[in-house]
């Protein structure tokens, strides 16, 4: 699937400046897409544009060449798995009921879940390394827990592509690469994958475009080594910044420095 | 406790609370005289007794209990909030504002369905105004304005309550007092068949909400990435749980905790998917409010004791246990 947004101006009520002002993207079928920026600077406001929950201003959102909005909610739900931010665990859910919630739009109003769901719930409990907490509740796991099982109902659509919102944000770090390897993976068998992160080296490392927001705005957008300049990196996140490659992996590799914050642009 | 246990359980309790409240009571009926009124045999004063009297006040027990703890549990999904019950959101003050409004004109004696109306549309001005405000902005429903804005409104009616009573006579005070504490005892086959019509056919809806329920208690922004159309679920749920609270609330007052505690107690015993939650909670607050009624009648007989005080001083131990019994598992 492939993902295009067109000059895309989002206003939240009540606000002086615009959340995003004049953002274009485009997403090839089959990517690791990572969209990265300060605190504030659009990222999660760009997904739910994405996913067609605000409305723009102006501009147009188009999946597969279908503008979202002409996307019924529950085809679109059969066709991308998105996990926002967070979200509240009010009452205790089982891990296997929160996972279960993936299948709800492959069910009709009144069918129970089939030998088929089971299993599309049973391997998304396996690849998020979360199978062994299937009857624990919810509200009694670690963050880091919580993020797997929400990964997991994502992957229990069994979408054709996935849209995150900072999905590895509390992981630890053998979880995170193992999240991270599964999204690759999944990215490699065609399925395009859409990350918001804050990590700029393993964005770097594992994504094959990156798009870099400021202000709302589209600061640059392209391969890793392009995006991931130190003079840019340092001046959208007010820090003085430096860029090598790390000699083991070969990717960017970004080291915040140690000196003030640099002179106002 | 597996779903299909509980729920066989609590049907087999509704129909025995059910049965319990027909055969018992203020005046001494031995359970030969129920059976020959169902009948159409026996005296003509236990027949009235028994079908016009007890049968439909179990039966109204029955769909208000059963309603309030629907309503409870929606509003909880909806809001996002334990602590939701059926009243948040103010219908209780402006029910009670209009009950108090025509108990103290003097209005109650001129007909029986003045009360009633009253409190219901007491309660309908309330579910607008609240509705309204948290609509105001863009046409969406937000949640936390809804809260806002129910508390308020109720505040607002509590002081339209207080100057009433403050201007009107003793014998009037206590009468809304009573009124506002809650009571099945204008219970009769018209107000069954006027609940029935808001309740039945909500609970209908409600249960088929039941998965978006689930995805609106994670999130309004989860639920819409998982297929709901979240403003047209909302608005529908909370228009039929607060139908189903003023229907309830018109005919009997303000009956606390079912709302509060029956939800809350189903959730400790089978957890919180709504599938199971709602007609568990509708069966188990079914049972509950008429044992309630039941102590409420004979507890003091012949004279009767505020449903409301019943339910908190049987519904705070029993949820107690309940509660501790899942913390210490």
């Amino acid at each position: 699937m492939s993902f295009r947004a067109t000059d895309l101006r989002v206003r939240y009520a009540g606000a002086a400046s615009p959340a995003l002002d004049g953002v274009s993207m485009s997403v090839p079928e089959g990517a690791l897409y990572a969209i990265l920026g300060p605190n504030g600077s659009g990222k999660s406001t760009l997904m739910r544009t994405l996913m067609g929950i605000l409305r723009p201003e102006s501009g147009g959102v188009w999946i597969e060449d279908r503008r979202v909005e002409r996307w019924d909610r529950r085809e679109l739900a059969r066709a991308v798995g998105a996990v926002p931010q967070s979200e509240a665990m009010a009452f205790p859910l089982s891990v296997r009921e929160l996972v279960a919630m993936g299948r709800y739009p492959h069910l009709g109003p009144l069918s129970a879940e089939g030998a088929q769901d089971r299993e599309a719930v049973d391997r998304a409990l396996d690849r998020c390394d979360v199978a062994h907490l299937r009857e624990r509740p919810v509200t009694s796991l670690s963050g880091g827990e919580v993020q797997r099982v929400r990964i997991a109902r994502a992957l229990a659509q069994e979408p054709r592509s996935l849209v995150l919102d900072e999905p590895t944000a509390s992981l630890d770090i053998r979880h995170e690469m193992a999240i991270l390897g599964l999204l690759r993976q999944s990215a490699d068998g065609g399925m395009t994958v859409l990350v918001i992160t804050h990590h700029l080296d393993l964005a770097g490392r594992f994504a094959d475009r990156l798009l870099l927001l400021d202000q709302g705005r589209v600061v640059s957008e392209g391969e890793p080594r392009d995006v991931l300049q130190a003079d840019i990196l340092s001046r959208v996140y007010g820090w003085p910044v430096a860029v090598d490659v790390n000699p083991i992996t070969g990717a960017p590799r970004i080291t915040p420095l140690n000196a003030g914050p640099p002179p106002p642009p | 406790m597996s779903r299909r246990g509980l729920a066989t359980l609590l049907v087999l309790i509704t129909v025995v609370a059910v049965a319990t409240a027909i055969r018992f009571g203020a005046e001494p009926l031995t359970s030969r005289d129920v059976l020959a009124a169902f009948r159409g045999g026996g005296s003509a004063g236990a027949r009235y007794i028994v079908l016009d009297f007890r049968l439909p006040r179990a039966l109204l027990a029955c769909l208000i209990g059963g309603g309030l703890a629907l309503a409870g549990a929606t509003f909880q999904a909806l809001l996002r909030n334990p602590l939701a019950e059926p009243y948040i959101l103010g219908i209780s003050g402006g029910a009670a504002a209009g009950a108090v409004g025509v108990l103290a004109l003097g209005w109650v004696t001129a007909a029986s369905w003045t009360l009633p109306a009253a409190a219901f549309a007491g309660a309908l001005l309330a579910i607008l105004l609240v509705f309204s405000v948290a609509a105001a902005a863009d046409r969406a429903l937000d949640v936390r304005v809804l809260l806002l804005a129910g508390v308020v409104v109720g505040a607002f009616f509590s002081a339209v309550i207080a100057l009433i009573l403050s201007m009107s006579e003793a014998r009037t005070v206590r009468g809304a007092v009573l009124w506002m504490m809650g009571s099945l005892a204008a219970a009769d086959w018209q107000a069954v068949t006027m609940v029935a019509a808001y309740t039945v056919p909500a609970a209908l809806v409600l249960l088929g909400l039941a998965r978006s329920l689930n995805l609106l208690a994670i999130g309004e922004e989860t639920a819409s990435y998982l297929g709901t159309d979240v403003e047209r679920v909302k608005l529908v749920a909370y228009g039929v749980a607060s139908l189903i609270t003023a229907a309830g609330v018109a005919v009997a007052g303000v009956i606390g905790f079912v709302g509060l505690i029956v939800p809350h107690g189903v959730r400790l015993l089978v957890g919180s998917d709504y599938r199971a939650l709602l007609p568990l909670s509708f069966l188990a607050g079914a049972a509950f409010l008429t044992f309630a009624d039941l102590l409420a009648r004979v507890v003091l007989a012949p004279a009767e004791i505020p449903i409301g005080v019943v339910t908190a001083f049987v519904g705070v131990p029993l949820f107690l246990v309940l509660l501790r019994r899942s913390l210490t598992r």
